[in-house]
Formats: structure tokens, C-alpha cells, sequence
């Protein structure tokens, strides 16, 4: 039993020891080395921006678009009994900037990216692409993991935004139709009002975090792959479980953070 | 490493001992492989060729020992300087691993569009003519998936030799290929040593295709090296194992009764058979 605790609990450490390794050498390639003149792999970084933002727009509108409104009709349900059914626009609003927006599209990617990142890189070390890259002298973090890392730091802020404005769509979608009866000018101006700038600043930088948990990640989960074929599909539900475990930590990590700040 | 003497050895290999999850996988091994000559490990399935094969690149570090090459320890030193030295490497992998994102030109292509700053026209020719030294003329835009095993294989004998490299390394050359497909595998090799005078290691477990190639067999067994010396000298050995592998002979049949017994039950079986 003891020594049962005792190894799982030396895997999970060896575990975070090797992610944050990774994490320390992406974020090398990515932010410094190219000031010291390594070279920025722009053709696979576009393409990966493509993939990771670009293609999941559709999907990350459409659910925050509903979750904007689930948030009204569900808010609406209690705040009427109080007449106070205005409130919903400062509900939605904060809810949506502050958590819903950044969350959902931090789960959406991970769906999309998260576990395609795992699996393209899992299936190039089962086949030994990866050892060929290093034989190559090439170093695998810069040459697979720098371009998703940029793509996904780039495009998460801006899912994000997208993704806030869908969700208070949704909110004033249910306010046009039910009895509040608002129109769309009035609610983003109420909308306006009721946020400050920190609200979508906040969630903003917590989506660029979310951006880095997904990739690295993916990507280490990708790179630690081992027996064959099975493997790689095993690193990928595992890339998609410890993603969306270490975002929802790193989103309560960050949440108090900015409760404390006030 | 700055004379060409033939005689001066390029890769040293000095008690290498080796680990895989607390299991001994190489013990202390050592070994010389010369300018110009080619050297074939050979050894049966799980002797530990294919990661003696591996840290010559350092691809695995291992646990203790050194790996020298052009005179430098290459685990004793930085990423980068070893990233250099490995430009002056090209390896061929069992499985071929070639990028399957990239078609076979590009892959071919990849170590020189990364370590030159060559024309991009220019590496374009240079990637066709690496191709056509392995007699793959024309395959340059397919993707790997639309080749067979053995293209796959010569594919990525030409993307090793792009940066035209001192040190060759192949990983199983002839696994899974048919005999004649295989048989081409190794007048490949053949020829590549006469052309280029390049430096080969082979690890292989096919007796036929390392009396071929090798100017120097290296018998691996266990982890540990049995025999080293000319194909000559080899088929000349009196050593059980070398003799065991040359002459294809199973290891001997089942454990002596008692032994056994224990082992099927996992303990000491008292008093032993006794009819």
C-alpha cells in the first residue's frame, strides 16, 4: 500500500519534472532563441494557426453563442422572482468575459488541438521520426513543438475575444426575445456599462496560459509515448484528460489570484 | 580528425554500460571503427545492437562509458556541439522514419534546407541526385505512404546521406524486405563505400548480408561483445556462440527437470521428480 503511494506518487513528480522541462525549453525556442537568431518556422506556425484557431472559429461560436444564452435563460429563471431581471445583462456579461468565454474555448481546442497535437507527435516517435529529426541535428521542441506553441499564443486571445462576444450575443439574443423585450444597441451599451476593461483582460490572460498548459501538454504526451500503435492512442485520452485537468487548475489558480487583487 | 589516415579510428567506443528500466542492456562493450571501413554488429533479436546503434548519435545516454567521435566525447558535451558533429553523421532507420507530412523530396531535402543556406532550387537538384544514387529517380514528390518498403528504406538512405556525411549508420537495412529487395539493400551499401569512402556501421541479425559488407563483424550476445574480427577470422572461431549463430543452431532445448519444475511453480518443489 505504502510503497503503492510512494511510486505513484514519484511518477507524478517525475511526471511534472519532465513537463516542466518541456515547458521551460518551448518557451525558449518560442520567446528567446529567435532574438539569438534561431529561426522562426513561419510556414508551419501559419499552418498551425490555421488548424489550431482559424478552423475551430465555427464550433467555439456556435457553443459560446449558446452558452451566452443557457446563461440568460438560467439567470432569468431566479432574477425574475426578484424583478430584477436587468441583471442578467451584468450576469452574462461578467460570467461570460471572465470564465465561460476563455474556458470553453480552452476545452474546445483541447478537443480539437490538444489530442491532435498528442497524436501527430505520438505516431512520429512511435516511428521513429523524432530520432530521426535529432540524428538530423535538429531539435525536436523547435522543430515540432515552437510553431504550435506561437500558433496557439497567438490564436487563444483571439478565440477568446470572438468567444466573449458570442456568449453576450447569446444574452442578448434572450433578451430581444422574451419579455425583457431589449434590443441589441441597448443591451451591448447596459453590456458596456457593466463591465470594466480588467474583466476581458483577465480572461484574456488566462486563456494565454490555457494556450500553453494545451500545447505543452499535447506535445509531451506525444513525445513520452511508448508501445506502438496502442500507445498513441492511449497519449491522446491523455493529453485531453490532463489538459482540461490542468486548465481548470490553472483557471482556479488564476481566479483567486484576481479575486485577491480585487 | 584532421588527418585522412585510413588506420585513425573515428568512432571509440569505451565500456559502455547501458540500462533500459533497471535492465542490463549493454555491458561494457567496447569498440574501434576506422576511416573507410564498415563494421557490421551482429547478434540475435534483444542482444542490444540496435542501442549500441542508437548511442552512437546519442540518441540514449548511457549509464556509464564514453562514446568518442571524431576525437570527442559526445557525452561530455553540449547539445549544440553535439547537434555539429551529428551533421557529420547520416543514419538510416529500420523503419525508414521518414517525415509521412512531407513528401520524399522535401524529406531528402529537410537536413539541407536547415543547416545550408543553400538556393532553394539548388537543393531541389541536390535532394534529386541523392535520390538517384539510391536508384529513386523520380519518386520526389510522392508521399512516403505511397512507396513500398523497400523505396522506404532507400529513401531514407538518401535523406542520411544529404549532408554527404563521414559516418554512416543503418539500423537493420534488410528488416522486412523481401531476399532481393534485401539483396539490393546491401549492394547499396556496397556501393556507397566504394564511391564515397564513407565510414559504415551496420547492425544486422541477416549472417548472409554481414559476410557481404563487413570489413569487421562485431558479435554481440546478451549485451556483451563475443567476438570481433574479419569475416575471416569469425568464420573461423571456435567460440560456442559464434559458432551457435553461425551454424543456426536453437538455443538448447528446455531447462534441466529440476529447474523447471521451480519455474512452472514458482517455488522449491521438494524432493524432486521421483517416479
Amino acid at each position: 500500500m505504502l510503497t503503492r503511494i510512494g511510486t505513484d506518487a514519484l511518477r507524478l513528480l517525475d511526471y511534472l519534472g519532465g513537463l516542466s522541462r518541456q515547458t521551460s525549453r518551448g518557451l525558449y525556442w518560442t520567446v528567446v532563441a529567435p532574438f539569438r537568431g534561431a529561426r522562426v518556422r513561419w510556414r508551419s506556425t501559419i499552418h498551425q494557426m490555421a488548424a489550431v484557431g482559424v478552423s475551430a472559429l465555427p464550433v467555439v461560436c456556435l457553443i459560446t453563442f449558446l452558452m451566452g444564452l443557457i446563461m440568460a435563460i438560467q439567470g432569468a429563471y431566479e432574477m425574475r422572482k426578484f424583478g430584477a431581471l436587468h441583471y442578467v445583462i451584468d450576469l452574462v456579461g461578467v460570467s461570460i468575459t471572465r470564465e465561460l468565454g476563455p474556458l470553453m474555448t480552452a476545452i474546445i481546442v483541447i478537443g480539437r488541438s490538444g489530442s491532435a497535437f498528442a497524436a501527430e507527435i505520438a505516431s512520429m516517435t512511435v516511428n521513429e521520426e523524432v530520432d530521426a529529426l535529432v540524428t538530423m541535428g535538429l531539435n525536436p521542441v523547435h522543430f515540432l513543438l515552437s510553431p504550435k506553441l506561437l500558433a496557439m499564443l497567438v490564436m487563444m486571445p483571439c478565440l477568446t475575444t470572438i468567444a466573449d462576444l458570442m456568449g453576450i450575443l447569446g444574452g442578448a439574443t434572450f433578451a430581444a426575445l422574451s419579455e425583457m423585450g431589449m434590443g441589441l444597441g441597448p443591451y451591448l451599451r447596459a453590456t458596456a456599462d457593466a463591465l470594466v476593461m480588467r474583466d476581458i483582460v483577465s480572461g484574456l490572460i488566462k486563456s494565454l496560459v490555457f494556450g500553453l498548459v494545451i500545447v505543452q501538454v499535447g506535445c509531451y504526451q506525444g513525445f513520452t509515448v511508448t508501445g506502438g500503435p496502442e500507445g498513441v492512442g492511449r497519449s491522446t485520452t491523455a493529453a485531453v484528460v490532463v489538459s482540461i485537468f490542468g486548465v481548470v487548475l490553472v483557471d482556479m489558480v488564476f481566479t483567486a489570484f484576481f479575486y485577491v487583487l480585487g | 580528425m584532421s588527418s585522412a589516415d585510413s588506420s585513425e579510428p573515428v568512432i571509440v567506443v569505451h565500456d559502455l554500460v547501458t540500462h533500459y528500466g533497471g535492465r542490463l542492456v549493454l555491458d561494457q562493450v567496447s569498440l574501434e571503427v576506422r576511416r573507410r571501413e564498415t563494421l557490421v554488429i551482429l547478434g540475435g533479436s534483444g542482444c542490444g545492437k540496435s542501442t549500441l546503434l542508437r548511442h552512437l548519435v546519442g540518441l540514449a545516454r548511457p549509464t556509464s562509458g564514453s562514446v568518442r567521435l571524431f576525437g570527442e566525447d559526445i557525452c561530455r558535451i553540449p547539445e549544440s556541439e553535439l547537434n555539429r558533429i551529428r551533421r557529420r553523421i547520416g543514419m538510416s532507420f529500420q523503419g525508414s522514419a521518414l517525415l509521412n507530412s512531407m513528401t520524399v523530396g522535401e524529406n531528402v531535402a529537410l537536413p539541407l534546407r536547415e543547416h545550408t543556406r543553400l538556393e532553394d532550387s539548388t537543393i531541389r537538384v541536390m535532394a534529386r541526385m541523392k535520390l538517384d544514387q539510391v536508384g529513386l529517380a523520380g519518386v520526389e514528390d510522392y508521399l512516403p505512404a505511397q512507396l513500398s518498403g523497400g523505396m522506404k528504406k532507400r529513401a531514407g538512405v538518401a535523406r542520411a546521406l544529404a549532408m554527404d556525411p563521414e559516418i554512416l549508420l543503418f539500423d537493420e537495412p534488410s528488416a522486412g524486405l523481401d531476399p532481393v529487395i534485401a539483396a539490393g539493400i546491401d549492394h547499396l551499401i556496397l556501393k556507397l563505400k566504394a564511391a564515397f569512402g564513407v565510414t559504415i556501421v551496420v547492425v544486422t541479425h541477416e549472417l548472409a548480408s554481414a559476410f557481404l559488407i563487413a570489413d569487421r563483424i562485431l558479435l554481440l550476445d546478451k549485451g556483451r561483445v563475443v567476438a570481433c574480427g574479419t569475416p575471416e577470422e569469425i568464420r573461423a572461431s571456435q567460440h560456442p556462440r559464434v559458432r551457435q549463430m553461425l551454424d543456426r543452431q536453437p538455443d538448447s532445448e528446455a531447462a534441466p527437470g529440476q529447474a523447471y519444475l521451480d519455474s512452472l511453480f514458482g517455488f522449491k518443489v521438494g524432493g524432486g521428480a521421483k517416479a
